[in-house]
């Protein structure tokens, strides 16, 4: 019934020894249509589970004028979204084409993509790199000097990286950095900046090396310096690159992705493949920056919730003291119920990342929709807060909780499809 | 307007300087304010919330920038104080209780390792699997909870009596162990009377009267109501009898009980006479005309009381325990005015009311088919408000005076109501002060039916004792100040009522007789169940929050569950769960 496992434990078991046992690698930095080849026409990924235009949220709307600006698809706002409302313009999921996107997750062609290759798998993943914070794309900003950014990662930082990876030689070892930077207080979704700190320790050396001139080189390693949650973006390809090779296994009852698109929360699971199992959205809480509230939040949005499925991230919260009062605002009790709560969804400790903060047990390890559903424990998200109308960008940070119904559905499907019961 | 205040090289987390943020500007007289690290990013953020000053324009990432908008440059100095004040002050203090909470059987288990006593209270559809859960962990189990099928109980008690660990309930209501009270329980004095019985009122009841009358009890142990059942077989009473009879402790053991199967009486006897100690039973109902070896037999709760009291103290054991010993108040009725509604919270209470009546009136076997009725013939009525239907989706008449108040005025609007009898149970778990909250109730009736020329006499019994959360002497002092008669016990309430009208019992004289001789059981007891007797319980209690206070402040230790059914109760995932197992 389970292939070649007799029980569903076992097909658990066989999942998640391939999360701990992928190896991810940050080999190269390229231009997404290089490597996906659904982004040579007018197309654009997007967070989440597939969406239409018009239940999209208004940042993601954003995102998509941006990038159709930046592609010089239109030459300006108006006709771009006269373009992307006439449905000249495909959308697809990050998540069917091998890549993750933050917020709103609108990857365009020409945008460079993080390329993470899984040693252990054999397979890679694609992730857009890390804009910072204020106006951004991802947050639906389109003005000038997002544009501009843009432009700049793919003439100046793209390239720079590349180089500097391809003089490394075998890439970087993902594992590794976060390894290291778990012990340092990041939880890789809320907090970064020891891994992002990491990476510019790694990769600094190699940049010097390079071809690229003095100016070029020296803003790149400026952009790095200011840029906290760097590293996010390449946890996120390397924690996508590793679970998708442990939902190649499609038995059993682990989580192998989660994600939002502002208007739908979905999940996979290991024996159900591809499909998604989706359910409303909700609006994460937090702390705001002044003038904004808890009303002009977005929902929830992106697909950085692939690190919460690896078993960070919220999962991890005690590992980020200096982030645990995003879990209203409580102290490191509130953090160690937060992570003992995640632990009783999961199936067991991943040891390659030790958290000291919590006895030096490992972090989460796959999550077990079986038991979100008996225990009626949401898995807890680390997440920036987008304001709702485009453009604004980012007004807090805090949680999310991932909405039970989505797992609810999966194993009921996965129950149907083995035949245990009856479909409704 | 605004201020600036940039604090050069004073860099704080942005996590800090946001909650530093909201604290700010909750302060009167700001009308907004910002503090954030003087970053490229941050100010555009100041930009955005028309926060930008110039001064900002110098501050560098390491400076942290306060702007405040407010009318009263006064103010600054004192949001300056503020900030340095929180700022020093970071520490978190966490809200520490006197028990963990968790949220799993496994937390629970790893909050309190040497927990040995599982209290149930979830739903009753849930309440077996809990219980099997603690069976499984080696706890003993007492299930609060009502409506679990039979079958289910006979299950748990025999795996329970497998293992040598002890079922209390379900349905049961209330305990004692080492001087811990369980759910709703009142608080006695340890001493050497071990109680045993069915774990409601019945038990609070007698123990109560054992505290009063300058005794103490070791245990309480609740079987649940059905135990006697010839489905169930007595389990738990008969493995409880034997845990009390080797409890060196204890020195006498009382037994309440409703009448039960004939077979199962038979053992239960059997049991009770082959134990060296002496016994102290009661079969509620029933009319015994005798004593049996070391069998007690008594026909009232108080009589079981007293008598337990008399052998734990070595006094002779009077021939009749049950007279009535306080004074007849003068009436003042109509003719019509003949009958007596017993309106209890407590159904054991309640039982015992129906049946001093039934006795009374020489009304024989009476058959209470009766939902909620424990007696309602010739207008006198017996009804237990703690009955399932009259608490579907309504607190328990122990908790809320809503529907005894409501039944109070039915009975007065009866014209052949003479006397409303009832009852006043303390204790952890029960209201706070329920006699203020029933007087408003009973004022407004004492003087609507005087204004219709009649009066209504209330009679009541307060269940409790002086060390119990509610003030005991309080309560009695406001029910008398309303006109309450009060009485000692439920019994001496009940022959009370009934000599207002005139009705006398006929109480029999009990002679010791020796025992018939049966073959002596053999007792055994197992190491679980007699260190559950000799040490403090260490308890998961699994479900109703409240049930913990009563542990912590009686030396028990304690972690709370809060519980949920797996998969919100939802039957169709439920049935997905299993099968995917």
């Amino acid at each position: 019934m389970y292939g070649q496992f007799k029980t569903i434990d076992e097909a658990n078991q066989a999942v998640i020894d391939k999360v701990v046992s992928g190896a991810p690698f940050l080999i190269d930095v390229v231009p997404a249509k290089s490597v996906i080849e659904e982004l040579n026409g007018k197309v654009l990924l997007h967070a989440g589970p597939p969406i239409k235009w018009e239940n999209m949220t208004s940042p993601m709307q954003g995102s998509c004028i941006g990038a159709t600006l930046f592609e010089g698809w239109a030459s300006n706002p108006d006709e771009a979204r006269a373009m992307l409302e006439n449905g000249e313009i495909e959308f697809i999921p990050c998540h069917h084409v091998n890549a993750v996107g933050p917020m709103g997750g609108i990857t365009s062609g020409s945008m460079p993509v993080l390329v993470a290759e899984n040693r252990d798998g054999g397979n890679r993943a694609y992730c857009t790199m890390n804009e910072g914070i204020g106006a951004v794309l991802r947050f639906g900003a389109y003005s000038d000097d997002v544009i501009n950014r843009l432009n700049w990662f793919r003439d100046v930082l793209g390239p720079t990286l590349s180089k500097a990876l391809q003089v490394k030689g075998d890439g970087l070892n993902v594992n590794v950095m976060m390894a290291r930077a778990i012990t340092m207080g990041d939880e890789f979704h809320q907090r970064n900046i020891a891994g992002s700190l990491i990476f510019l320790k790694e990769i600094v050396p190699f940049i010097l090396q390079t071809d690229v001139n003095e100016k070029d080189k020296q803003d790149v390693i400026q952009f790095l310096a200011d840029t906290d949650q760097y590293f996010l973006n390449i946890a996120m390809a390397s924690t996508k690159a590793v679970m998708d090779s442990a939902r190649q296994i499609q038995h059993g009852t682990v989580v192998t992705a989660m994600c939002r698109n502002g208007y739908e929360f979905g999940i996979r699971i290991a024996g159900m493949g591809d499909q998604w199992f989706t359910a409303p959205v909700n609006t994460p809480q937090g702390l705001f920056f002044t003038g904004y509230d808890q009303d002009m939040a977005c929902a929830d949005m992106g697909d950085s919730a692939i690190t919460e499925t690896f078993g960070v991230g919220g999962m991890a919260m005690i590992a980020a003291p200096g982030v645990t009062r995003f879990v209203g605002a409580g102290g490191m009790d509130d953090a160690v119920n937060t992570s003992n709560d995640m632990i009783e969804i999961c199936i067991d400790h991943n040891p390659n990342f030790s958290i000291p903060t919590w006895d030096f047990q490992g972090a989460c390890l796959g999550i077990d929709a079986r038991k979100v559903v008996d225990k009626g424990i949401e898995p807890v998200i680390n997440t920036g807060i987008a304001h709702k109308e485009a453009g604004v960008g980012q007004i807090g940070a805090g949680t999310v909780r991932a909405p039970l119904a989505c797992f609810e559905k999966a194993i009921e499907a996965y129950a149907v499809k083995l035949g245990l019961v009856e479909a409704k | 307007m605004l201020y600036t205040i940039v604090k050069q090289n004073s860099y704080q987390d942005s996590v800090n300087l946001m909650l530093l943020t909201n604290k700010i500007a909750t302060m009167e007289g700001v009308n907004k304010t910002q503090i954030m690290m003087g970053t490229p990013a941050n100010k555009d953020i100041f930009k955005t919330a028309g926060l930008f000053t110039e001064e900002l324009e110098a501050a560098a990432s390491n400076d942290m920038c306060i702007v405040v908008d407010t009318d009263q440059e006064e103010k600054i100095q004192e949001v300056l104080d503020e900030v340095d004040n929180y700022l020093s002050n970071q520490a978190i203090a966490g809200s520490k209780e006197a028990f963990e909470t968790v949220n799993t059987w496994d937390k629970a288990m790893r909050a309190l390792p040497s927990a040995n006593l599982a209290i149930i209270s979830t739903p009753g559809q849930y309440a077996a699997e809990e219980a099997e859960k603690a069976l499984d962990r080696d706890m003993h189990v007492m299930i609060f909870s009502d409506n679990v099928t039979i079958e289910d109980e006979r299950r748990i008690k025999e795996k329970a009596h497998e293992k040598g660990l002890l079922v209390m309930g379900p349905d049961a209501g209330t305990a004692v162990v080492s001087g811990v009270p369980l759910a709703f329980a009142n608080v006695i004095k340890t001493g050497k009377i071990g109680v045993i019985g069915a774990s409601g009122t019945g038990i609070q009841e007698v123990t109560t009267e054992i505290d009063r009358l300058g005794s103490g009890v070791s245990h309480a142990i609740g079987t649940g109501g059905r135990d006697l059942a010839d489905k169930i077989g007595a389990i738990t009473m008969l493995d409880g009898i034997k845990a009390l009879a080797q409890h060196s402790k204890t020195e006498v053991i009382t037994l309440i009980s409703k009448p039960p199967a004939k077979e199962v009486r038979d053992e239960v006897v059997q049991l009770l006479q082959s134990i060296s100690k002496p016994v102290v039973a009661i079969f509620l109902g029933e009319e015994p005309h005798n004593h049996e070896g070391n069998v007690y037999y008594a026909n009232t709760l108080e009589e079981t009381a007293a008598i337990a009291v008399d052998l734990a103290k070595g006094n002779p054991i009077k021939p009749n325990y049950n007279k009535l010993h306080a004074e007849v108040p003068a009436v003042d009725l109509k003719p019509e005015q003949k009958t007596i509604k017993g309106l209890y919270s407590g159904g054991t209470l309640g039982y015992e009311a129906a049946t001093l009546i039934s006795r009374g009136l020489n009304l024989g076997e009476t058959d209470h088919d009766e939902a909620g009725y424990l007696l309602n013939t010739n207008g006198f009525q017996v009804i237990d408000l703690g009955d399932d239907i009259y608490t579907q989706g309504k607190p328990h008449p122990m908790i809320d005076p809503d529907t005894r108040i409501q039944f109070f005025q039915k009975a007065a609007q009866d014209e052949s109501t003479a006397v409303i009898l009832f009852d006043v149970v303390l204790g952890y778990g029960s209201h706070d002060d329920m006699a203020d909250a029933l007087i408003p109730g009973i004022e407004k009736i004492q003087q609507e039916t005087k204004a219709n020329g009649r009066n209504i006499y209330f009679v009541a019994t307060v269940c409790g004792t002086d060390q119990d959360p509610q003030d005991l002497d309080e309560q009695k002092a406001k029910l008398e100040k309303a006109g309450v008669i009060l009485r000692d016990s439920n019994n001496q309430a009940a022959l009370t009522a009934l000599a207002m009208l005139d009705i006398q019992i006929e109480e029999v004289t009990k002679e010791l007789v020796p025992a018939k001789e049966t073959a002596k059981v053999e007792i055994t007891v197992s190491e679980a169940i007699e260190q559950l007797l000799t040490e403090k319980p260490s308890v998961v209690n699994v479900g109703l929050k409240k049930f913990t206070e009563a542990i912590t402040a009686n030396g028990g230790r304690v972690v709370q569950y809060d519980w949920q059914p797996s998969a919100g109760g939802n039957p169709r995932l439920r049935e997905v769960l299993r099968v995917l197992r």
